[in-house]
């Protein structure tokens, strides 16, 4: 490992100061960045830390209803306290490992878009809304492609606010060996439309399949989807699936999860 | 300074915050029973406890740790008086190289400290992190059902 600084803010505006650094980057339970680091794929010269920041820590709701959850918390908490919700709990049960879900934090995934992460699934099947310190972010226009959203360079994502759905699903096809999804499906309805966002699949990372929708909106059975398919055009292949096996998978994942939610 | 405990006993140290909390562990304290495997969080070897939950101490800086609570392998118990974890891994002799073991042991602390009666599901997903290249994993499995009988007992 090289040597960089290491800052633990404990306010949202020293975080922001702190981030104004040349080449600072934020830090949330580090266990997608401190490896990227290890590796030389990242080389910030200075980490913010997010963990001492209490204001960006915990599960809640709002006067709306809705859930909230802080961008600083982890998956661990997210499977315990977020019963309002519990197709999120279980999908944040199901990421990585303990040791994983005990650090990593939601803020921090979808910072980061993985397109093969959970969060963002969630997070746009659900139309959720990421608010950060300075603005807040509908979930269609946060995510701009693999790796990418639309957050600016000293931007931290200090809640996650989530409206409940009637029902909700997340389906993951584990890939083994990391635990992301080989492909994963969020499902959710809500009294006027239907959600579907697909992780692991496109090479764009999360995206909404808008044609499943249409159909899950007016009839909400596994049956509504049958016979539509997403193309394997843009579809990430590699050693663990093809294009057309995660292109396959969509359509299968999105029947389970619209069973499983009933 | 940064200040935290380890093991009960509090710390201090004036070591770089961006230090891993294993190097602090390990080349500071001289407690090398938790272990360096991959480095990368790939292997679970270095996991320990923070404040209560498994963490993987190689992806830990010791900036993050301001008031915490560290528990290491060396807290589970001694050779003349081994914890219950320990002990279940004694009987089921699951060693064979044995490198690995001091984070399978921290994993199945954790899992058993929230959940007393674990299913082999349970224990597989809570294990799922900690690789072991000898392959014991049906020993490791058969030890913490054995270690939450112990625990189970100790308690009555």
């Amino acid at each position: 490992m090289y040597n960089f600084d290491f800052v633990r803010p404990s306010s949202v505006k020293d975080a922001v100061d702190a981030l104004g650094a040349e080449e600072a980057q934020a830090l949330g339970g580090g266990q997608t960045l401190i490896p990227t680091m290890k590796q030389r794929l990242a080389m910030p010269a200075k980490l913010v830390s997010l963990t001492g920041i209490a204001e960006l820590q915990g599960v809640g709701r709002d006067d709306s209803g809705a859930l909230v959850i802080g961008g600083a918390t982890t998956h661990a908490t997210v499977e315990r306290e977020a019963g309002d919700y519990p197709a999120l709990a279980e999908l944040a049960h199901h990421i990585g490992d303990p040791a994983v879900r005990n650090r990593g934090t939601i803020g921090g995934s979808l910072a980061n878009n993985d397109p093969s992460a959970c969060y963002p699934a969630a997070v746009l099947g659900t139309g959720a809304t990421v608010v950060t310190s300075n603005r807040e972010i509908a979930a269609d226009d946060f995510f701009e492609g693999m790796f990418t959203t639309a957050l600016e360079d000293g931007e931290i994502i200090t809640a996650v606010r989530f409206p409940i759905p009637q029902v909700a699903n997340y389906q993951k096809f584990e890939q083994p060996a990391s635990r992301f999804a080989l492909v994963g499906v969020f499902v959710a309805k809500f009294s006027d439309a239907v959600r579907v966002a697909v992780t692991g699949a496109s090479e764009e990372g999360v995206f909404r399949w808008s044609e499943a929708e249409a159909a899950l909106s007016s009839e909400f059975t596994p049956s509504a989807v049958e016979g539509l398919g997403v193309s394997p055009d843009g579809m990430i292949s590699d050693l663990h699936g093809s294009a057309a096996y995660r292109a396959h998978l969509v359509g299968v994942l999105t029947k389970r999860a619209v069973a499983a939610a009933g | 300074m940064i200040r935290f405990t380890v093991n009960g006993a509090q710390v201090e140290t004036d070591l770089e915050p961006d230090t891993p909390l294993l190097w602090f562990l390990r080349d500071t304290l001289k407690l090398t029973g938790t272990k360096y495997g991959c480095g990368i969080a790939q292997c679970g070897a270095c996991t320990v406890h923070l404040d209560g939950f498994a963490t993987r101490s190689c992806q830990m800086q010791i900036g993050d740790l301001e008031g915490a609570e560290v528990i290491t392998i060396e807290h589970q118990g001694t050779p003349e008086a081994p914890g219950p974890v320990q002990q279940a891994w004694i009987e089921h002799q699951v060693a064979q190289c044995g490198y690995c073991q001091s984070g399978q042991i921290m994993a199945a602390a954790a899992l058993l400290a929230e959940v007393p009666a674990p299913d082999d599901t349970q224990i597989d997903d809570a294990l799922s992190g900690n690789l072991c290249r000898c392959g014991t994993y049906p020993r490791i499995r058969a030890a913490v059902q054995r270690a939450a009988e112990l625990m189970r007992e100790e308690g009555q």
